[in-house]
């Protein structure tokens, strides 16, 4: 993926919102977007979705082009069975009966097969091992369990990029916790080139493997977690927490003891308990 | 300051969504209330705030029980902010929005202009004075009804999921505040998901689970318990782990730097 001079504003907005983003992601990579709200997290995804400005009227100008497809000039049309997006309300998404219906959905609008759509949903069934619920309503299902039927449905058109936008920010700890495993199963055992949004820093470094700091419409800060985080004034000037980790290197910094900035769990055990 | 007496709560039609809760809560606590969505946590500082009264037993706020006094009383003495700030906002500038309580309160005008100034600084919103608060987006709003509720002063200030749309940087602002006020012998209750922000600033944690107090020690206690943190279905922090792995108390970063750098001091 290959985003290039991108500027895009809403139809309501007079200002660009997006203010010449520049990044380029490669197969299988994941990319997390962080940064305080309002520093155009979302309105990027909703570019690279092609829902801006072809469903959400706006104004998009640069380049953008996914696994070959200009998608400023085609929109989502173009990107159907390549990109797939999961939003931060779960409510919204899921609007069958039963969660096998969920999840049949989208690969019969693809005009599927009856077998294909079949084996797409027995598919994602056995890799997010979700057959419990099949014959349930998904309204009955908690926040966690509803995302996860979310992102089971956006798998189902056997996407190549999957952009989640914020999608644990409205569940609990145990929501969240069923949430993250399942992403970081689908990176380390598909080749899913994976872009979100999120805000959970502790999170982000175990599974990134590069980290996008926004603000204000452009990336300001880019590159792998220990990079990013690893300068944590930095990061703290933009808003945005620092792992638990980073805190503990900079408090003993301030003390005059210099260490490794350890960003992940395991190099903070390393760093400090060694 | 607050008591409440074998509370049981239950919404019409619905199950019971306190059960048996007994306990005090003392002047100058910094409270932090911690639990599952559905745990019951919203509805607990309701009670407390005397905005629900409870279906079995008795809520007593500065030994007033809360079945019996008005809220426009109660008001005075708890200052609620909800989850949601669409619920607290109808003025038509921000002025009016801040200085409303005050008004109603009878303070003198350089007294309300000199409050809603101060509050207004804490929360960090600079927009003029005469801007409407509907056109401001949801974090705005969030902090212009806790600058409303920080205005008036109440002696116990109740806070649902402040942080919750707010970035790192305001979240400790406000949590810096919420402990000056806490410091200067205000109450604060703060119900959040944010442990690591509570293990900085709150004395005391209430965990809760399906309408029953499960846990309720001083911070240091539970936030440093990563066992029973994640029986509780929590998603245990690097401070937290950190913490219980260099048998650090407190799972703050001052605290636990505090740790390796005697470690280090040792082996020089």
């Amino acid at each position: 993926m290959i985003v290039n001079k991108l500027r895009a504003k809403y139809a309501v907005s007079s200002e660009w919102v997006l203010k010449g983003v520049n990044i380029t992601v490669g197969r299988g990579e994941m990319l997390v977007l962080m940064g305080p709200s309002g520093c155009g997290k979302s309105t990027l995804l909703y570019v690279l979705a092609g829902l801006l400005p072809w469903v959400i009227p706006g104004h998009v100008e640069g380049t953008v082009i996914i696994e070959g497809r200009d998608v400023v000039k085609t929109g989502y049309r173009g990107l159907a069975g390549v990109v797939g997006i999961v939003y931060q309300n779960p409510e919204m998404q899921v609007v069958t009966r039963s969660v096998y219906e969920e999840l049949a959905m989208t690969p019969e609008n693809l005009g599927l097969s009856k077998e294909e759509v079949v084996q797409r949903v027995e598919w994602v069934v056995e890799a997010l091992d979700l057959r419990r619920y099949l014959d349930k309503d998904p309204q009955s299902l908690s926040g966690g369990e509803k995302q996860l039927i979310a992102i089971a449905s956006a798998l189902t058109m056997k996407p190549r990029v999957l952009l989640l936008d914020e999608p644990t920010s409205m569940l609990d700890h145990k929501g969240t916790a069923m949430v993250l495993e399942t992403v970081a199963q689908l990176k380390s055992e598909y080749e899913l080139t994976i872009i979100a949004a999120e805000h959970r820093v502790e999170w982000a470094v175990e599974v990134a493997d590069r980290i996008a700091i926004m603000q204000d419409g452009q990336v300001v800060l880019e590159g792998a977690p220990e990079v990013v985080y690893s300068r944590v004034e930095e990061v703290k000037k933009y808003g945005i927490r620092p792992p638990g980790a980073s805190e503990v290197a900079y408090e003993l910094l301030k003390r005059g003891i210099h260490l490794q900035v350890p960003v992940r769990l395991k190099d903070a055990f390393e760093v400090f308990a060694r | 300051m607050i008591r409440l007496e074998d509370v049981y709560f239950r919404y019409p039609n619905g199950p019971e969504a306190i059960r048996s809760v007994t306990l005090e809560i003392g002047r100058g606590e910094f409270i932090g209330v911690i639990g599952h969505s559905g745990a019951g946590k919203t509805t607990l500082a309701k009670l407390i705030a005397g905005l629900l009264k409870p279906t079995q037993g008795r809520v007593l706020v500065d030994g007033l029980d809360t079945r019996r006094v008005p809220a426009s009383t109660l008001a005075r003495k708890v200052g609620y902010v909800f989850q949601n700030p669409e619920m607290m906002i109808f003025s038509a500038t921000i002025y009016d929005e801040v200085s409303f309580a005050l008004r109603n309160m009878g303070l003198p005008n350089d007294e309300i202009a000199m409050r809603v100034q101060e509050a207004l600084k804490v929360v960090d919103l600079n927009k003029p004075l005469d801007h409407s608060p509907h056109a401001l987006s949801f974090g705005e709003k969030r902090r212009l009804a806790i600058a409303c509720i920080l205005a008036m002063k109440p002696e116990v200030l109740i806070l649902d999921e402040p942080t919750t749309g707010l970035d790192y940087s305001r979240s400790l602002v406000l949590f810096e505040a919420l402990s000056q006020l806490h410091k200067s012998g205000g109450t604060v209750i703060v119900i959040t998901h944010d442990t690591d922000l509570l293990a900085r600033f709150a004395s005391r944690i209430l965990v809760l689970r399906e309408g029953v107090v499960v846990s309720d020690s001083a911070a240091e206690d539970v936030l440093s318990d990563v066992e029973f943190l994640k029986s509780q279905g929590f998603i245990p922090t690097q401070l937290q782990l950190l913490a219980s792995k260099l048998g650090v108390r407190r799972p703050r970063a001052d605290a636990v730097a505090e740790a390796v750098a005697s470690r280090f001091e040792v082996r020089v």
